[in-house]
């Protein structure tokens, strides 16, 4: 409004003087120059809307809307990338966990087959011990039967020299015996 | 012409013509006002079809420009119009880029300013005016004229409502005009006129010393004017922008 006022103002002091001054008065005014400059400006204007309208703007537009979809198709690439690279990162704990896993169970398995081969071997060293021990106690036992038979032998041959060296006279086997038989059945 | 030392500051608006041409009847040489049209053509198209030329992803800096140019009146339009608007945007882009040139180009000392002529803002209006009506009256026949029928006025009123909402219509082309042919036009005598009066009291002897003050305001002034030339161009645009959206969407 203001720049109004200062045109209007300046307009109404100075126009006086130039159209004195200036031929054909003040130059926006002067109609003799309408017709050619609206020639002009038809010309120049229409040759710029054209332009504009059929190179350059659908130009501008292709690059924007071809950035738009770069960026946009670029996000989407990342974006699936990175949740491949997340399923491949899950896949490999998986195996990792899995092969945990295995390695707990073969570890166990060893140990349990190791175990029972031990038992197993233990178990066959004592019976193999118990064997050895009844074979053992059997043949004491046979020992000790026949040295008992022996005593019997020999207590028989001191009786009878004991009684040979006290009447001169060596008993017979058969009363030795009896007489044993009889000391033992007291 | 003036004589030296006098101040002139119609002088820069006055219409020379360069090459005289007569086409059936009618003065239609080329002046410097038709020499600086082309001027903004030619700048704009360089800007545009140039630097738009390599079509690469990562632009550089005219492609830069080019396309900052386009989505600033592509946002504008959109802002106001909504998608729709989109067909209008040739026109309302070249319209956009040759009043932001011609402005720009009449900062140059010594260059003509084309916007600085009401012929040319007035027929830029009209054009506005008259796309206006054919888009409006092709899109949606007599309903356009709903325009200038507000809704829920008693029916007392609405004649005189009618009147006042015509006569609004009326002076848009007019307004339209006006003031981007009272802006540019003002701001150059003001320039020309704080010019004139640095040189004038240079060549007063002792006043000389006042000659900075005038100066400082011209520096200022030309700031404000580069200001005033993207401004009125962006002014012209938004209210093309919101009248095209009248014709897109009649309804109040």
């Amino acid at each position: 409004m203001r720049r109004f006022l200062a045109t209007a103002l300046f307009l109404s002091s100075a126009l006086p003087v130039l159209a004195a001054e200036t031929k054909g008065g003040f130059p926006p005014f002067n109609a003799s120059t309408f017709a050619g400059q609206l020639f002009w400006l038809a010309l120049t204007f229409g040759t710029l809307y054209l332009l504009m309208s059929r190179v350059a703007l659908p130009r501008v537009g292709a690059i924007l809307a071809e950035r738009e979809a770069t960026i946009e198709s670029s996000l989407a690439q990342a974006s699936k990338a990175q949740a491949a690279a997340e399923a491949e990162a899950q896949g490999l704990e998986q195996a990792l966990a899995k092969a945990k896993a295995n390695a707990q169970a073969i570890a166990q398995e060893a140990r349990t087959k190791s175990a029972r081969e031990i038992d197993a071997k233990r178990s066959a060293v004592e019976k193999d011990l118990a064997a050895k021990m009844v074979a053992a106690e059997a043949s004491i036992n046979e020992t000790k039967t026949k040295a008992m038979g022996n005593v019997e032998d020999i207590a028989k041959d001191a009786v009878s020299a004991i009684i040979e060296q006290l009447s001169g006279k060596a008993p017979t086997a058969a009363a030795v015996t009896k007489a044993i038989n009889a000391a033992r059945g007291e | 012409m003036a004589q030296p030392g006098t101040i002139d500051p119609i002088h820069q608006f006055e219409i020379q013509k360069l090459v005289p041409i007569n086409l059936f009847g009618f003065d239609m040489s080329f002046t410097n006002s038709a020499l600086w049209m082309v001027i903004a053509v030619a700048v704009t198209t360089l800007v545009m079809v140039y630097g738009s030329a390599s079509r690469s992803i990562v632009p550089g800096r005219l492609q830069s420009l080019a396309e900052m140019a386009y989505e600033f009146v592509a946002n504008t339009l959109t802002g106001v119009t909504g998608r729709e608007g989109m067909k209008f945007f040739p026109f309302v882009f070249s319209l956009f880029m040759f009043v932001f040139a011609a402005n720009m180009l009449g900062m140059i000392p010594g260059s003509f300013t084309t916007t600085s002529h009401i012929i040319v803002t007035a027929a830029f209006a009209m054009l506005v005016i008259t796309v206006v009506l054919v888009a409006g009256i092709v899109g949606h026949g007599s309903h356009f004229f709903g325009l200038f029928v507000p809704s829920g006025v008693p029916g007392w009123l609405l004649p005189f409502m009618v009147l006042i909402e015509v006569v609004s219509f009326v002076s848009r082309p007019i307004s339209l005009s006006l003031r981007l042919f009272g802006n540019m036009l003002a701001g150059h005598i003001a320039l020309k006129v704080f010019g004139a009066f640095v040189a004038a009291l240079l060549g007063a002897g002792a006043a000389g010393i006042l000659a900075p003050l005038p100066l400082l305001l011209a520096v200022a002034l030309t700031a404000l004017e580069f200001l005033v030339a993207f401004l009125q161009a962006y002014v012209f645009t938004i209210l093309t922008c919101v009248y095209l959206n009248d014709a897109l969407h009649p309804g109040h």
